[in-house]
C-alpha cells in the first residue's frame, strides 16, 4: 500500500520550486547562492481597478464613445487626465479619477490599474538556483537537514536556533522571552497562550518552532511577522522524537524556517531546513513509499498520537481494531518498547 | 431487448474519492447483472502523485489480484473491449469527489428567483459559493472586478433572465466577469456555464467565448419566472465539473478519455440514480440516498421521478472539518456523544483530523468523536437538503423529514461504521426518519458507480439493486408523537411466514427490536397511541408487510423531532442504552 512520507532527516539533498502566483521577473541568475530571504523575482499587479464607463457619462453608444476615446492599453494616466471628449459646443470631458494604467479600452468603457502593488517571492530556502523559470520562478538545490511540520503561518526567516523548550513535551511560556533572544529562532514546544506569541513579536525572534498549537491560537499566530513551523500538530502534543532529536542536537546552528501553509494538492509544507556543508551531493529524499518492514514510522491517530517507531511486520488481510472498525494494520515496535498494532491509514513513513 | 441481454457486456466502475480509489467490477452471471468484486487504493488526487490516474490503475490492479482478470495491459492501459481470452473490460464508467472543492462564483438578476437557482445548481457539485453577483448587488463594476480577481473562482455559473426576457441586465453583470477573466492569467481564468436566457447565448458567447477557460450552454434554468428546471444544467454543469477537474489534476483527462465521456462528479452520479429509481421504483413517498464522506455530505432525494440533489462539502469529514464549526458549535456536536469529552479536545480533534484526513479511529473513545461529529454533520446536511424538498413531498408534520421509502446510506462514516447498529443509530440521530421506511446500507458504495452506469445499461442498476450487493439494515418504524419519557406509544405484533408472532410495545424515549432475518418477510400489525401517527393518520394503525435485515424490525420511540436530554450524564446514558439495544 502507498504510504505518505514525512520527510525528517539529518542530511539530504533538498531542491525546491519557488514560483510567482502571476508571470513577473526573475531577479536570480543560474548559479547563485541565496539565503532564504533573498528575493529571486517578483511581480506587479494592481491593488485595485476603476473603470470608466465614456459611454455612459457622455451618453453615446459604446462604438461612438470608443471613437472618443484619446487612450490606449498601457498608456499611463495621472489623476485627472482627459481620456475622452465629448462633442457638441461645450463639450464634455471625461477624465481619469485616479493615477493608473490603462489594460483595457473598448466597448465604450476605459479600465484602469490603479495603485501598483509589488509581490516579492523569497527564495525560502538557502542554497544554489539550478533552474531559471523564465518569468515564474527558480529552483533551489542544498543540503542539510529537513524537518516537515504540519502547520506554518506563511512566514520566512532564518536565524540561530535557541532551544528553550529543554525536553519534547516543553511548553513556552512568555516569562521565558527575554531580550538575549532577540533575532534567535526560538525552538518552543508547545504554545498555550497569544501572550506568548506577541512576546516573540516584541523582541523580536526570528521564528518559533512548535510541537502543537491550540486551534483557538491559530489567527494570532497567522497574524505574526515571524515564521511559526508547528511540528505535529493541534493540542497539547509533544514533539515527535525525531524531530526532537534533530533539532535539539542542532541547537546555535543557523536553521531556516519556511513557515509556506500545508497543501496537499501541491506538496507544499511547512519547513525547517538546517543548511550543512558537504563535500559529496547527499542522496534526495524519497517522496513515494510502498509500506514495508523495518521502516521508521510516525502515528497519526490516538492511542500513541506521534509516536515514532518501527514497522515490524504488515498484518494479513485486515484487523479488528478495539473502536470495532476492521482495516489493514501493521505491527509497530514504537519507542517504549511496546508493539502496537496500527491501522495502515494511520501511519507516515518518516524518511 | 436491452443490448445487455444480449452482449452481457462487462462494466468496470472507477470512483476517484478524496482518500481511497475504487475500481468496481460488474458482469452478467446466470442471465444477470451482479457486482462481482471490488479494488481499493489510495488516491492519488494529492501531492506527491498529483495524478489521478494512478490510484486508478493501482486500485484496478488490486481487482486483477482479486479476480484473477487481466484488464490492464503491460503498458497499463485499459483493456477494452473483452478480449477472447475473457481479458479486458467493455464498458468503462467513472465518478469523481476527490481534489480541491471548487470555487464558483453564481451570477444572476433576483436573490430569490435565478440567483435561488444558480446556489441550487452549484450544489450539485463540489463547490463552495464564494461570491454572488445580482440586481441588488450595489457594488461598482470595478468593485466586483476586484472581487473576482481576488477570489479566483475556478467556476461562473450564470443564470438570469426568463427565454427571450431580460438581456441588458445580464449583459450588465456579465461585463465584470469579462473584464476579471481578461486580467487573469490565462490558465487562471475561470470556467462558465450559461444557464440563463437563452436568446442570450450569442452575445454571451461574443462577451466571454475567448476569455473563460471553458464556457459552456444549458438551456435556461428558469425558462418562465415560476418555472425551475435545473436538471438539463446540472448535467452540463457536471460535465464542466470534470473539464476543470482535467485541467486541474493530472491524469483525469486519461480516465475520461477511457470512460468515453460517461465521467461524473460522484455526487451528481447519485442523484441520478435517485431520479432513476424514483421512476421505477416511485410511490407515494420518496426515495432518499445519503453519503458522508471526506469530499462532502450527499443528499439526494427522488420524488414521483424527479431529483433533488445536495453536494455539501462544508459538511465532509475530510480536510474542510474545521469549517464545520462555522455552521455548528462543540456543544451541539458533543451533544450526540456517548462518552464525555471536553470541547477542548473535540476542537482538537476536528483541526487534527483534517491534517491526516484518510485516518480511521483506533479506540472507542476516538470512535465516539469521530460518530459525534458524524452525525451532526449528516444532521445539518439534512436540514439543509430538508429546504429544497418539493412543497408535494409527502410528510407527516411540518418540519420534519418527508416519508421515504427506502432510505440509502453510503461513504465511509457509516458504511465503515464498526457495526450495521451503529450506522444506523446514526443515520436515526442524523436523518430522523419518519412512518415506516426499509434502511439499506450501501456498504460497497456502489450507488453513485450504478448511476454512472446507468448512462450505458439502464439494465445493470436495477438487477445489482436486486441482488443483494446492498445490506438492508431492516424495517424502522418512527411514530411521530410527543408524550411523556415512558409512556406507551406503539404496540406491535409480527407475524412470521412460519405462523409464529412477535410483540413489541414501544414506550416514548425507547428502541426497541422485533427480529426478522434478512430475506425473510412478515406481516407487522401497528397499533399506535392515540396521537401517535405512523403515515395512517394519528392514532390509526394497520397491518403491513414488512421485509427484513442486518437488525430486523426496529422501533424508534424517541420522537420527532428527536429531542435529546438536556441533562448531559442523562444523555449519555440515553445513547449508550439505544446503542446496546441495537447491537453496540
Amino acid at each position: 500500500m502507498l504510504a505518505p512520507v514525512l520527510h525528517i532527516l539529518a542530511l539530504t539533498n533538498i531542491v525546491r520550486e519557488r514560483a510567482l502566483p502571476v508571470p513577473g521577473k526573475v531577479s536570480a541568475r543560474l548559479q547563485q547562492k541565496v539565503s532564504a530571504t533573498d528575493v529571486v523575482a517578483e511581480a506587479s499587479w494592481a491593488r485595485e481597478h476603476a473603470l470608466i464607463d465614456v459611454a455612459r457619462i457622455l451618453h453615446l453608444s459604446p462604438s461612438a464613445a470608443d471613437k472618443l476615446i484619446k487612450c490606449k492599453v498601457g498608456d499611463k494616466l495621472a489623476a485627472g487626465t482627459v481620456v475622452a471628449v465629448g462633442r457638441g459646443l461645450i463639450p464634455r470631458s471625461v477624465r481619469a479619477p485616479k493615477e493608473g494604467r490603462v489594460v483595457a479600452a473598448g466597448g465604450g468603457e476605459v479600465l484602469l490599474e490603479v495603485g501598483e502593488s509589488t509581490v516579492h517571492l523569497r527564495a525560502g530556502i538557502p542554497g544554489t538556483v539550478v533552474q531559471i523559470l523564465p518569468e515564474r520562478g527558480v529552483v533551489i538545490q542544498t543540503a542539510g537537514a529537513l524537518i516537515q511540520g504540519v502547520w506554518g503561518n506563511g512566514r520566512i526567516d532564518t536565524g540561530l536556533m535557541v532551544n528553550l523548550a529543554e525536553k519534547a513535551d516543553g511548553v513556552l511560556a512568555a516569562g521565558r522571552l527575554d531580550p538575549s533572544l532577540r533575532g534567535s529562532v526560538i525552538l518552543g514546544g508547545q504554545v498555550k497562550d497569544a501572550e506568548t506569541l506577541e512576546a516573540a513579536a516584541e523582541l523580536p525572534v526570528r521564528g518559533l518552532i512548535l510541537s502543537s498549537l491550540y486551534p483557538s491560537l491559530l489567527a494570532v499566530a497567522r497574524e505574526m511577522r515571524y515564521p511559526i513551523v508547528v511540528t505535529d500538530g493541534f493540542g497539547s502534543l509533544p514533539m515527535n522524537s525525531a524531530a526532537w532529536k534533530l533539532l535539539s542536537t542542532n541547537a546555535k546552528r543557523e536553521v531556516t524556517l519556511n513557515a509556506e501553509p500545508y497543501d496537499r494538492y501541491s506538496g507544499a509544507r511547512p519547513e525547517i531546513i538546517i543548511a550543512l556543508p558537504v563535500s559529496q551531493e547527499p542522496a534526495a529524499p524519497n517522496e513515494v513509499e510502498v509500506f514495508a518492514p523495518g521502516q521508521t514510522v510516525r502515528l497519526r491517530r490516538p492511542p500513541s498520537l506521534g509516536a515514532i517507531g518501527t514497522l515490524v511486520y504488515l498484518n494479513p488481510g485486515s484487523t479488528l481494531l478495539t473502536s470495532g472498525l476492521r482495516a489493514p494494520t501493521a505491527v509497530v515496535k514504537i519507542e517504549t518498547g511496546e508493539s502496537v498494532i496500527v491501522p495502515l491509514v494511520n501511519l507516515e513513513v518518516v524518511g | 431487448m436491452p443490448t445487455s441481454l444480449v452482449d452481457g457486456d462487462s462494466l468496470l466502475a472507477v470512483d476517484i474519492g478524496a482518500a481511497n480509489t475504487r475500481a468496481v467490477l460488474f458482469d452478467v452471471v446466470e442471465g444477470q447483472y451482479r457486482f462481482l468484486a471490488a479494488g481499493t487504493a489510495p488516491s492519488t488526487v494529492e501531492a506527491p502523485y498529483k495524478d489521478a490516474s494512478e490510484g486508478v490503475r493501482n486500485a484496478i490492479d488490486q481487482l486483477q489480484s482479486t479476480t484473477g482478470r487481466s484488464l490492464l495491459d503491460d503498458s497499463r492501459g485499459l483493456i477494452s473491449p473483452t478480449q477472447p481470452n475473457g481479458a479486458g473490460i467493455d464498458v468503462f464508467v467513472a465518478t469523481m469527489s476527490g481534489g480541491p472543492t471548487l470555487k464558483a462564483v453564481v451570477v444572476g438578476l433576483l436573490a430569490d428567483v435565478s440567483l435561488a437557482s444558480a446556489r441550487r445548481l452549484t450544489e450539485t457539485i463540489y463547490a463552495r459559493i464564494v461570491d454572488s453577483i445580482g440586481l441588488s448587488d450595489h457594488r461598482r463594476p470595478d468593485e466586483l472586478i476586484d472581487s473576482l480577481l481576488r477570489q479566483r473562482p475556478d467556476v461562473v455559473i450564470v443564470t438570469g433572465g426568463t427565454d427571450g426576457g431580460a438581456s441588458r441586465s445580464i449583459q450588465k453583470i456579465l461585463e465584470p466577469v469579462g473584464l476579471a477573466s481578461y486580467l487573469m492569467p490565462q490558465e487562471k481564468r475561470p470556467a462558465v456555464l450559461f444557464a440563463g436566457n437563452q436568446k442570450m447565448q450569442d452575445e454571451v458567447r461574443s462577451l466571454l467565448g475567448t476569455l473563460a477557460s471553458a464556457l459552456h450552454f444549458s438551456p435556461n434554468v428558469r425558462p418562465s419566472l415560476e418555472t425551475e428546471d435545473l436538471d438539463p444544467a446540472a448535467r452540463e454543469l457536471a460535465r464542466l465539473f470534470v473539464e476543470i477537474r482535467k485541467h486541474q489534476i493530472k491524469g483525469v483527462d486519461t480516465i475520461d478519455l477511457w470512460t468515453n465521456g460517461h465521467f461524473l462528479p460522484t455526487g451528481y452520479a447519485a442523484g441520478r440514480m435517485m431520479r432513476f429509481l424514483s421512476k421505477v421504483y416511485g410511490t407515494s413517498k420518496g426515495i432518499l440516498s445519503v453519503d458522508l464522506g471526506g469530499s462532502a455530505a450527499v443528499i439526494a432525494a427522488g420524488f414521483k421521478g424527479k431529483s433533488t440533489l445536495g453536494v455539501y462539502p462544508q459538511f465532509a469529514l475530510g480536510e474542510n472539518l474545521p469549517g464545520l464549526l462555522n455552521y455548528t458549535t462543540l456543544e451541539d456536536i458533543l451533544r450526540w456523544s456517548a462518552v464525555d469529552i471536553s470541547p477542548g479536545v473535540l476542537r482538537d480533534y476536528l483541526y487534527q483530523k483534517a491534517l491526516h484526513p484518510s485516518s480511521i479511529p483506533a479506540t472507542k473513545e476516538d470512535q465516539a468523536i469521530a460518530h459525534a461529529v458524524a452525525r451532526q454533520a449528516l444532521y445539518l446536511s439534512m436540514q439543509a437538503a430538508k429546504r429544497e424538498f418539493p412543497r408535494y413531498a409527502a410528510i407527516l408534520k411540518a418540519g420534519l423529514t418527508p416519508l421515504f421509502e427506502p432510505i440509502l446510506a453510503g461513504g465511509g462514516a457509516l458504511a465503515n461504521a464498526p457495526s450495521p447498529g451503529q450506522s444506523l443509530l446514526l443515520l436515526l440521530d442524523a436523518i430522523q426518519p419518519v412512518g415506516v421506511t426499509t434502511v439499506i446500507l450501501d456498504q460497497n458504495n456502489l450507488l453513485p458507480l450504478l448511476g454512472a452506469a446507468a448512462s450505458r445499461n439502464n439494465l445493470l442498476p436495477v438487477q445489482v439493486l436486486e441482488s443483494g450487493a446492498f445490506m438492508s439494515l431492516g424495517t424502522v418504524v418512527s411514530p411521530v408523537v410527543t408524550a411523556n419519557y415512558g409512556s406507551q406509544i406503539l404496540r406491535a405484533r409480527m407475524l412470521y411466514e412460519d405462523g409464529t408472532e412477535a410483540r413489541a410495545d414501544l414506550k416514548f424515549g425507547n428502541i426497541e427490536i422485533l427480529p426478522l432475518q434478512a430475506g425473510q418477510a412478515a406481516r407487522l400489525n401497528l397499533q399506535p397511541a392515540s396521537r401517535a401517527d405512523l403515515g395512517f393518520g394519528p392514532g390509526r394503525g394497520g397491518t403491513i408487510p414488512v421485509s427484513g435485515g442486518a437488525l430486523g424490525v426496529v422501533f424508534d420511540g424517541r420522537g420527532r423531532p428527536l429531542n435529546l436530554p438536556e441533562d448531559a450524564g442523562r444523555r449519555r446514558e440515553l445513547i449508550k442504552k439505544w446503542n446496546w439495544t441495537l447491537g453496540g
